[in-house]
């Protein structure tokens, strides 16, 4: 029982990153109609986001201390970020240890101006075009994204921990009546849970309670009548592709205490992104958040020691044999609408 | 079939269908050449085969740093490095048996199938005689068979597997670098010093041979001392969050976590085992711990503050005080302003070793490079007394154990060693179980 | 000629001739020179070029002609790799039994994935044949790994049975890949001046392969069942509404289009004896897509030139590093040199990922067409330059067929 629900509790975790990538992708696919291969790129971008911020705060000047030698035996060099010169040591610390949150702020600017010129400068010459070609662009975007992101920060992984007190785990066992050490769980990756519910919640609230949501949703269902209802929908709809940017990249902010941030951790998700949008069904929002949850569930569960003893390598292959079985029974995904993307 | 009209580029046997099919005899070269690449002109090639895009890059451009050095101080540039520390003199900073030293490099992106391609192209294309780099040992293990077939000798880059010389060993290709056997025989004993010999061990295994050698070298050392193995479970190579695996250890009743992951997975593994509060908790009486057989640097840098007091092995360490570490060190660091890792260091060596057994054997003749390195002994370059043993071509020398550093000075200052491992405890039998199966075979001249 | 159109012949031919040729072709530049790094004529190289061209010819007969977007199609080049090498262990480094068998089991294969995924069609195929083929990756690199090799790939050894070669293994060595004794490795080398040229066996061998598949493509490209295809491709639904029914038609082109997988993939391990798990992964699919629409999706020599340029930048383009760079450019003062060195710096070497990215974007954005659409421009305005008349763009879309 213990074990079942800490897998529950990893999966809806897991499954919070499957649901905010594929959220993202289809809000892209639902308005614009483009297939974008490109959306792990900005994942990794508003992860990169994170790290840019943990720099700047860390960026230091250095003073020679006399009494310590480095490896070559010369004098060592002390670094002094300014942020502690500025607001006093304690202070500095202090905004240095929440770089991450902070980084939220700082990335949401940075994250729909990407999306804004990404759409404006590229995807717009490709709504007419071929879904292949649409693949084939973003998918050249995204790997040049990743090599300038390799460039500037080597492929090494690189550490940007969560503020001090959301180190630590939480024992979640004591509180529902199981003894102590069963069942804890990281702060942070609670927080991350909770994080992915906004923002869901959010931009579901947003397609739904806001005028602007309601003429981007009668646009994702007939553009042609809302056009000539004298809407102007193509700006509209860039603003929604500047939104799933920054959704994928809030998205990659937040997951940068759970792994450290790499330059291909966009590519790691892409495709299991794509399994899951599909499997939801294509342009259906609801569906790609269920999707998400579910994938991350029955993968956490396929990983348990008794699961793979009776059925090895379970593990490994879960997610695209979920995915078949899903769609031979449900031919457009779980909640999938007829004639999207079949040809 | 005939072996007279050969270059420098023939890799390949002379077709004699090919030959007479074309029937223009005259204008084929005709230099009688006795091996594969033979060097001509005063000039040598060697094929440096680094990951240079992948997750491996940062580890491939360090090796590629180290060759470039190694190549300076064999042709008599910079302040010699480690030439003046070995104990075989017979290098004197003027090439190789007089020819100058040059070099092509190639991406193996960490996979076999673009590790071959580099390399055959490096044999094919641009005579090289000498192929040697990788960060994995799936490269390892293939390009090492590719060597064989060719006919050049193959010295392995950073490759930790029992297989690249155990079951998969071949006459053409040498390893520097230790393996999963040396890792658990020297972590055992500082793991029983440190954390006694009642303790319950759980494994999560990347789902690969080098995730195999390694588990079953780990059991097998820690359950020789006294240690119980509750659990292995192995963890797909493609697996970037390891919440699921990490999550039931301490339902298990597990007081160690062995962590049997390189590179990214271990980065990933290690911090979220930390995130889980692990190393808070005790588990039958005991403080829960967590082991890395085997460590490196840029893993440590990606892991971060999680590895702090965290026991690995490790082939070389840069901190390491005898005469032959410090004299590398103060030529890499002088060169590129930061310490050279240990992939760096094991790549640099295996560089001086070839040229040095080129230069005692007094020719680029694999076979005779072969016969010079096999039961070679030298010291001087960072690890103690070495033999590169003739069984199986595997250097034996003093593995390291680490930890990482509690107050690390710089990011480079990550690991301290914990005790350095003599020999004599990590050596063992070639026909060792672990390493069964397979056999050299004869060296190949190729040409 | 051997039934096809004139056209057809004349193409057949021009291909034909630059294969035979491709030793010269891609080796300009002499041994010596500094431009030597951008020779391409060596054996591996041309082995890979051919091979991978069948493999891109075959995913367009599925993706160009029907419009199925596979995106799983690696996993039929790995197992027929697998099972060649199988093959040689088992029993003779013969290749034609070898290469037989591995087409036969990508075949077979494709039979089984191809019958479940054409169940649906679009963006769902395609996931369909992606997770078939991540599935397959993941197993073979494994709990597979007994059969498979695992990370280390599937190779030969001496205590192999190889029951039909027997005691081949004598002296130590592994037996090569060959038939009936012109080893596959096998070359001979022609020196003129200062330019050298390898002739290898393996690369013939494979160029005939390959124009045999190019010759069964065009006869497949013109026949009553490629426009059926074709019609399947234009619209499905009509198809159905006249009787007909689609699904043969497209298991058939699927089934076609693995077997040249699998012949591409027993023709890799014929020319290297090793089957390794990565060229099953989603990325390796991912490359014959872009190889396909990189060259032109749906013509017949689109797909051998994708497949050529990818293969290029991969090999040339990443063995290019900073001492080459400053090799070419030393004639300039040191500040210019430096400066340049600094900026081609991150496209090459260990940045030629960056550049093919970046090649992508382009040839997709200005040449929709892919790179024979390229080609056609500029025969365009060649041709226009030399006859002021203007192209109708009736025979511009016959063109963009082959």
């Amino acid at each position: 029982m213990d074990a079942i629900i800490l897998q529950i509790l990893n999966g809806l975790d897991k499954g919070s990153a499957y649901a905010l990538i594929a959220l993202g992708l289809t809000l892209i696919f639902g308005t614009l109609g483009v297939v974008n291969f490109a959306h792990g790129a900005l994942f990794m971008i508003g992860a990169f986001c994170a790290v840019t911020l943990s720099k700047l705060l860390n960026a230091s000047y250095t003073t020679i201390d006399e009494t310590k030698t480095d490896f070559l035996g010369n004098p060592l060099k002390v670094e002094t970020p300014y942020v502690m010169d500025w607001f006093g040591p304690e202070a500095g610390a202090a905004i240095i240890d929440w770089s991450v949150p902070l980084a939220i702020l700082f990335a949401i600017p940075i994250m729909i101006l990407i999306g804004v010129i990404m759409e404006r400068g590229l995807i717009k010459h490709f709504y007419a075009r071929p879904h292949a070609d649409q693949i084939l662009v973003t998918f050249g975007l995204a790997i040049v994204l990743q090599e300038i992101i390799k460039y500037y920060f080597g492929a090494n992984p690189i550490p940007t921990p969560a503020p001090d007190a959301f180190t630590g785990s939480f024992d979640f066992g004591q509180l529902i009546g199981f003894e102590a050490n069963q069942i804890i769980y990281p702060y942070w990756r609670l927080v991350y849970f909770a994080f992915a519910a906004v923002v869901i919640g959010a931009v579901f609230a947003f397609l739904q309670f806001t005028t602007f949501g309601m003429v981007v949703r009668a646009g994702m269902s007939d553009r042609e009548t809302v056009e000539l209802l004298g809407i102007n929908i193509n700006r509209r709809f860039t603003i929604m592709f500047g939104i799933a940017a920054a959704v994928a990249g809030l998205a990659g902010v937040m997951y940068v205490p759970i792994n450290p941030p790499n330059y291909h951790m966009g590519m790691d998700f892409l495709v299991l992104s794509f399994v899951v949008v599909v499997v939801g069904g294509m342009g259906s929002l609801p569906g790609a958040v269920f999707a998400g949850f579910l994938l991350g569930i029955l993968e956490s569960f396929a990983s348990m020691g008794a699961v793979i003893d009776v059925l090895p390598g379970i593990n490994q292959i879960i997610i695209y044999l979920v995915a078949i079985v899903i769609l031979l029974t449900r031919p457009r995904g779980l909640m999938g609408r007829k004639g999207v993307m079949e040809e | 079939m005939s072996k007279s009209n050969l270059t420098r580029r023939g890799v390949l046997k002379t077709g004699t269908l090919a030959g007479a099919g074309l029937a223009v005899p005259t204008i084929f070269t005709s230099r009688a050449h006795a091996f594969t690449n033979e060097p001509t002109g005063g000039t040598v090639t060697l094929g440096f085969n680094v990951p240079q895009t992948g997750p491996y890059a940062d580890e491939g451009a360090d090796e590629l740093r180290a060759y470039e050095l190694a190549v300076e101080h064999l042709n008599g540039g910079g302040d010699g490095g480690m030439l003046n520390t070995f104990s075989s003199d017979a290098l004197e900073g003027a090439g190789i048996l007089g020819n100058k030293v040059e070099y092509v490099t190639g991406d193996t992106q960490t996979k076999s199938d673009a590790a071959r391609a580099s390399a055959k192209s490096m044999i094919e294309k641009d005579g090289a005689i000498m192929i040697t780099g990788g960060s994995s040992s799936g490269v390892a293990v293939a390009v090492q068979a590719l060597c064989q077939e060719a006919g050049v000798i193959f010295m392995s880059g950073l490759t930790h597997s029992n297989d690249t010389t155990g079951k998969d060993k071949r006459a053409n290709g040498f390893r520097h670098f230790f393996n999963s056997y040396m890792s658990g025989a020297a972590l055992a004993p500082v793991l029983e010093a440190n954390y006694g010999s009642d303790r319950k061990a759980y494994h999560l295994t990347a789902d690969y041979n080098w995730g195999y050698t390694t588990e079953e070298a780990i059991v097998s050392s820690t359950e020789a001392m006294g240690w119980e193995t509750v659990n292995t479970v192995k963890t797909p190579l493609t697996q970037t969050d390891f919440s699921s695996y990490i999550a039931p250890v301490l339902q298990s009743g597990a007081d160690v976590l062995v962590l049997n992951h390189y590179g990214g997975n271990m980065v990933n593994s290690l911090t979220n085992a930390v995130q889980f509060g692990l190393r808070d908790k005790m588990v039958n009486g005991k403080q829960f711990e967590i082991v890395v057989p085997l460590y490196s640097r840029l893993m440590a840098r990606g892991a971060g503050e999680n590895v702090k007091g965290i026991f690995g092995s490790t082939n070389w360490h840069w901190s390491l005080t005898d005469a032959g570490s410090k004299a590398f060190v103060k030529s890499f660091g002088e060169k590129y302003g930061f310490p050279p890792s240990q992939a760096a260091h094991t790549c640099y060596v295996q560089t001086l070793l070839y040229a040095d057994a080129v230069q005692r054997a007094g020719s680029f003749e694999p076979c005779a490079v072969v016969e010079a390195l096999e039961d070679f002994e030298f010291d001087g370059l960072g690890n103690g007394p070495t033999l590169y043993r003739a069984e199986d071509h595997q250097c034996f020398k003093d593995v390291l154990v680490v930890k990482g550093k509690e107050n690390p000075q710089s990011e480079f200052d990550l690991l301290e060693i914990v005790e350095k491992t003599p020999v004599e405890q990590v050596t063992y039998a070639p026909d060792h179980p672990q390493f069964s199966g397979g056999s050299l075979g004869t060296c190949n001249n190729g040409g | 000629m051997l039934g096809l159109g004139k056209k057809d012949t004349l193409l057949l031919g021009i291909v034909a001739v630059l294969t035979i040729l491709a030793p010269f072709i891609f080796n300009p530049f002499p041994v010596n020179s500094a431009m030597a790094q951008f020779n391409a004529g060596y054996p591996d190289l041309l082995q890979r070029f051919v091979i991978f061209g069948i493999f891109a010819i075959g995913y367009n007969l599925l993706f160009g002609l029907t419009g199925y977007l596979s995106f799983g199609h690696a996993a039929f080049l790995g197992v027929g790799s697998y099972a060649a090498v199988w093959m040689f262990k088992l029993l003779s480094m013969n290749v034609i039994p070898a290469i037989a068998l591995s087409v036969l089991t990508a075949g077979l294969f494709a039979v089984l994935i191809g019958y479940i995924s054409l169940r649906r069609s679009g963006i769902y195929f395609a996931i369909l044949t992606l997770a078939f083929a991540q599935m397959t990756y993941a197993l073979a690199y494994s709990v597979l790994t007994p059969i498979t090799g695992g990370e280390t790939g599937l190779q030969l050894a001496l205590s192999d049975p190889r029951i039909l070669d027997g005691a081949a293994s004598a002296e130590g060595n592994l037996p090569v890949p060959g038939l009936f004794g012109l080893e596959m490795r096998d070359s001979v080398q022609l020196a003129v001046g200062d330019w050298l040229f390898t002739f290898s066996a393996g690369y013939y061998f494979s160029g005939l392969v390959m124009l045999l598949a190019f010759y069964l493509a065009i006869r497949i490209f013109r026949s009553p069942f490629g426009m059926m295809l074709r019609a399947i491709k234009s619209n499905q639904q009509r198809v159905n509404y006249t009787g007909l029914n689609a699904r043969p038609y497209t298991l058939a082109a699927f089934v076609i289009s693995g077997m040249y997988a699998g012949l591409a993939g027993g023709l890799m391990a014929a020319m290297d004896p090793l089957a390794g798990a990565e060229r099953m992964y989603w990325t390796a699919s991912g490359e014959v897509v872009l190889m396909t629409i990189l060259g032109g999706v749906g013509t017949l020599i689109g797909p051998v030139l994708g497949a050529g340029l990818i293969k290029y930048m991969e090999n040339i383009v990443s063995k290019i590093n900073s001492d080459i760079l400053h090799g070419w450019f030393a004639f300039m003062p040191d500040g210019l040199e430096d400066f340049i060195v600094s900026i081609i710096y991150p496209f090459i070497g260990k940045g030629w990922h960056l550049t093919l990215g970046i090649i992508f974007m382009l040839v997709v954005i200005f040449l929709p067409g892919g790179l024979v659409e390229g080609g056609q421009r500029i025969a365009r305005l060649l041709r226009r330059r030399k006859s002021d008349k203007d192209e109708d763009a009736g025979q511009a879309k016959t063109e963009a067929a082959e």
